[in-house]
């Protein structure tokens, strides 16, 4: 081994190993730089998700088709991120988050309005883009960079600085309005800090100061948002407004039972009684269709998802790799609990789609590229000698 | 140590990352087990609640309302009609641009600028947005047509068809069919609520009313699946409505169009009635209106218009009027004295042209002020001499004489099936007790003789008395259904018919009323010129304004309103009576010129084969005999 590969091994080209039927196989995904496990769960997913949405989307095949073609842009983007070495992604991380924070600022100037919020940052002729989707990436990438020249556990100082790298973003998207989106930036930073090592006294420092700041919080939220709020506490109160969404999903799921109404038989989805059934609210149509069964085998599915994840993320061979595969997969299990907990009813309303199954093309990309990173961590540091 | 934390330390940093992952991991598969946790509550534990309340969402159940019956005239004739009408409805849920598509509304129906506010306020009716709100009914074919056309401009614009209530000959028939309106609040609290629900119409007056439950059916049901939005997507089961049953009236059409055309617009009602049967033939107030308006509602403008009417268009005068029914009842008094063995056909009574009671000085007058001198039974009803009668009355009592008109139909309802039918007064002893807590005084009872006084009448009651009379005694029950469905309408018959002891003394009634249209005396002689059957009849007068002792009568120098009602009763042929008909001409003066001449033609038209007598012709005769008023 050179001195180079010795100091910066991503840099060489991957050694051939040795002719062996079994070390060939290996050898496939590992030119691949792909992991076989966590691709195989997440085909299964994608293609359950995709069977889902069938029914959800009232049989419309177009929209299937949309999705599946995403689905294969998303593969495509996790291939080709799965190539990058995790110093190329160390590199990049500054330029990332320095882009994405710019963009959210010029959203916030000269944003283009969609659906009452703020989102979007349109180049005209050419597409309409959320920068936020991309600080889902950055912010982890970015903390993760920063924190692995560090000794760790992170001094104060570092805290501080993690914090002012957390909260700017995460205030510019919340102000969009994008509860949803900024609740999972700002997740995918802090996992960072927390999986560094942040101290538990602080941890609990914050969790009060937290609950102190709520009542500042309330006041600085938008009135759909609190009405949002006050909904979860007592769907009732307005069953026909805001209070209608949760009624509906909970029917939804309630109804369906232990084994379900059966593919395309659940009579709450199908009848457009369920609002945003092939978006956020989706897993509702799952539940109501496939009835418990189906959910606890999709949260099965997620949590081995989340273990492969996490064991990847364990074999990590340096900080950056460590703390950002696990903020990524930690953040993929924010987005499950966050969605279920919602349409369940335990959760108020937030804009969370259920990753990899919910209709939309921004978010599958990002997690698939989020998949992509963690790919590219795990199949790089095998060339390190063990 | 604070040198030790500025060194990487790499194992470290390994053992603290496992140790938040494997924390980490552990609070996944928490939150997991927590979330399953509340997925059991929801599927497991309260799948019944959710269960039910899925169901409640989807199935729907809807009436199916029934059609209403129609209604025909004894010949098959149409009188009520269920005719389909468009109405415009709108959706605000499925509008994209509200204003823009009420503008176009506007403009493609040809309608002023103002309507669109209407439009605006109508389509806020609707609680939830995705119900349709009623924009405009009826509307034309040409309109439907270009709503049909620009259709893609228009979405959540609908054209519905409904069935409503139509009626042909709306004037001429009002007062008999009465009409549907919307269900009221009120009427809504005493409706079979499910047989109703989908009901929007409910008969207010007259047959209508009176045959409300036949002509309405039973409700259907259907339960439907409808999607959040309410629209229905498909029908689950359904049971179908039974429609209200047709009904068949008695009246005939041409008889009944007849009589409105010869009231000529007066104030007045005609009722004719088969006297065997009871069947009401005809059955005409003046003036009618137009009920047709009364269906989708009137409005407020024309409705005060119609009530404030001096005319009383909307009063019911054939069943509803009460008139003091004047010498029209000089028959049945006749036929009471008779009975009673008062008087005998042969009995004579001489007139110095008043009557008066023994031991008092006042004196009740004969029309004709130098009397008629000897007067039999038929010369009484021919002449309509007040004398005979005074004597009559006098002597039969007001006791015998109430219980012996009571048995002709009078002072009660004699309908079987007539819809708010007044029973109008035969005054009694006991009644004016009851009224004025005051004695009958004799004086009264001669009042009552001639037909005045307390004694009020309706139009239908005096036919009805006239064909009892015409049947020799045999009560009738004028009615005017003749079959509902396929059923025909069966009355009981009469339990206790009139007898007399001698029953030809009925042809001598009917010889003295005969008289009076061919004799050369009689009141009626000029209508009665050039008839081809034989007919009997009574005219009478009823005094609006009451006369002085000594004033004499002059019908030019009182005001139009102030003249006395015309009446006039009879019936026709003689031998084998197919007809009673009852004329009242409210202020035409004298009755035995213009409600005769109605009469006759009445009974021509419904006698004779050919074609009834020109209306335009009769009506020039009646002004001319109008000109010249005799007798009474």
């Amino acid at each position: 081994m050179t001195r180079l590969e010795q100091l910066a091994p991503w840099r060489t080209r991957p050694v051939r190993p040795p002719e062996s039927g079994i070390s060939r196989r290996r050898s496939l995904w590992s030119r691949l730089h792909l992991d076989p496990w966590l691709l195989a769960l997440l085909l299964i997913l994608m293609g359950g998700g995709l069977l889902v949405l069938y029914s959800a989307s009232g049989q419309r095949l177009p929209v299937v088709q949309a999705q599946a073609t995403r689905f294969a842009v998303a593969l495509a983007v996790m291939v080709m991120l799965a190539r990058l070495s995790p110093a190329t992604l160390m590199r990049w991380s500054p330029l990332a988050y320095g882009g994405g924070l710019a963009m959210l600022v010029a959203v916030e100037i000269m944003g283009d309005v969609g659906m009452g919020a703020q989102r979007w940052l349109v180049i005209p002729g050419v597409m309409r883009f959320q920068p936020s989707e991309m600080m889902k990436l950055a912010m982890p990438m970015m903390i993760a960079a920063y924190l692995c020249r560090r000794p760790l556990p992170p001094s104060w100082r570092d805290l501080l600085i993690c914090g002012l790298l957390l909260g700017l973003p995460v205030l510019l998207i919340a102000r969009q309005p994008d509860l949803g989106t900024s609740l999972l930036v700002a997740c995918a930073g802090l996992f960072v800090v927390l999986l560094a090592g942040l101290s538990w006294r602080f941890i609990l420092a914050m969790g009060a100061l937290a609950a102190a700041a709520l009542p500042l919080l309330w006041m600085n939220m938008h009135n759909y948002q609190r009405q949002r709020v006050l909904t979860f506490l007592n769907p009732e109160s307005d069953p026909l407004g805001s209070g209608w969404n949760i009624i509906q999903s909970t029917t939804a799921i309630g109804s369906g039972g232990l084994t379900g109404k059966g593919w395309l038989e659940g009579t709450q989805s199908q009848l457009e009684f369920l609002p945003e059934r092939h978006t956020d609210f989706i897993v509702a149509v799952l539940g109501e269709e496939f009835g418990l069964v189906g959910m606890v085998t999709i949260l099965l599915l997620y949590l081995l998802i989340i273990g492969r994840g996490l064991w990847l993320a364990n074999t990590a061979q340096d900080s950056f790799g460590r703390l950002l595969a696990g903020s990524i997969i930690l953040t993929f299990f924010i987005y499950l609990f966050v969605n279920v907990g919602m349409v369940s009813g335990i959760l108020p309303v937030v804009g969370v789609p259920l990753p990899l199954v919910s209709y939309g093309g921004t978010s599958s990309v990002t997690l698939m590229a989020g998949f992509g990173i963690l790919m590219a961590i795990q199949a790089h540091r095998r060339l390190l000698p063990r | 140590m604070r040198k030790s934390r500025q060194l990487k330390n790499p194992e470290q940093e390994v053992r603290i990352f496992r140790g938040r992952a494997l924390l980490a991991a552990c609070l996944v598969v928490a939150l997991t087990a927590a979330l399953m946790g509340r997925l059991v509550y929801l599927q497991v534990v309260q799948h019944e609640v959710y269960i039910t309340r899925s169901e409640k969402n989807r199935v729907r159940i809807e009436p199916l309302p029934p059609t209403r019956g129609l209604i025909y005239d004894r010949n098959g004739v149409l009188l009520a009609e269920n005719r389909p009408t468009y109405n415009l409805t709108l959706v605000r849920e499925r509008v994209e641009d509200l204003d823009a598509t009420l503008a176009l509304l506007v403009e493609l129906l040809e309608l002023p600028d103002a309507e669109a506010e209407a439009f605006r306020e109508r389509s806020r009716q609707r609680q939830r947005p995705y119900q349709p709100a009623l924009l405009m009914s009826d509307l034309s074919e040409a309109q439907i047509a270009r709503l049909a056309v620009n259709r893609h401009r228009l979405p959540g614009v609908e054209v519905e068809a409904q069935l409503l209530r139509y009626y042909p000959d709306a004037e001429i028939m009002a007062h008999a069919l009465g009409y549907v309106g919307r269900i009221n609040a009120e009427e809504l609290e005493n409706l079979d609520a499910g047989n109703y629900a989908g009901t929007h119409f409910i008969g207010k007056t007259g047959v209508e009313r009176q045959y409300e439950e036949a002509l309405h059916g039973q409700a259907g049901l259907r339960q439907v699946e409808t999607n959040a939005r309410g629209r229905v997507l498909r029908e689950l089961g359904r049971s179908d409505p039974v429609p209200g049953r047709d009904l068949t009236l008695t009246l005939d059409k041409e008889l009944q169009t007849l009589a409105y055309e010869l009231l000529d617009g007066r104030r007045g009602s005609i009722v004719a009635i088969e006297p065997a049967s009871g069947e009401i033939l005809a059955m005409v107030s003046a003036p009618g209106f137009d009920s047709n308006q009364f269906v989708t509602g009137i409005d407020v403008t024309s409705y005060r218009a119609l009530q404030n009417d001096i005319d009383l268009p909307l009063f019911n005068r054939a069943i509803r009027g009460q008139y003091p029914p004047g010498s029209t009842i000089k028959p049945f008094l006749a036929l009471a004295g008779l009975a009673e063995g008062v008087i005998t056909p042969d009995t004579v009574v001489r007139d110095p042209g008043y009557y008066q009671l023994p031991n008092d000085s006042r004196r009740y007058r004969n029309w004709l002020r130098w009397g008629h001198g000897r007067v039999d039974l038929e010369r009484s009803l021919a002449v309509s001499n007040n004398t005979y009668y005074y004597t009559l009355a006098h002597e039969l009592g007001i006791d015998r004489i109430h219980e012996r008109m009571t048995r002709f139909g009078f002072g009660q309802r004699v309908g079987a099936d007539v819809f708010g039918e007044s029973p109008a007064l035969l005054p009694s002893r006991e009644w004016k007790r009851g009224r004025f807590n005051q004695p009958w005084y004799p004086g009264e009872t001669l009042s009552v003789g001639i037909g005045q006084g307390y004694w009020m009448v309706t139009p239908l009651q005096l036919a009805a008395a006239t064909a009892t009379l015409a049947n020799r005694g045999t009560t009738v029950t004028p009615h005017l259904a003749r079959a509902v469905g396929e059923e025909p309408l069966n009355l009981p018959p009469d339990q206790s018919p009139i007898v007399l002891d001698n029953d030809q003394w009925w042809d001598r009634v009917y010889a003295g009323m005969e008289e009076v249209l061919t004799g050369h005396e009689g009141t009626a002689r000029r209508t009665g010129a050039g008839l081809e059957y034989r007919m009997g009849g009574k005219s009478g007068t009823a005094q609006v304004f009451s006369l002085g002792q000594d004033q004499r009568y002059n019908a030019a120098e009182l005001a139009e309103r102030l003249r006395d009602h015309a009446l006039f009763m009879a019936f026709a042929p003689l031998e084998d009576p197919q007809i009673a008909v009852s004329v009242i001409v409210e202020n035409a003066g004298g009755g035995s010129t213009h409600a005769a001449h109605l009469a006759r033609a009445m009974t021509d038209a419904w006698l004779l084969e050919e074609e009834a007598p020109e209306v335009e012709e009769l009506r020039e005769r009646i002004d001319n005999d109008d000109a010249t008023v005799t007798g009474n």
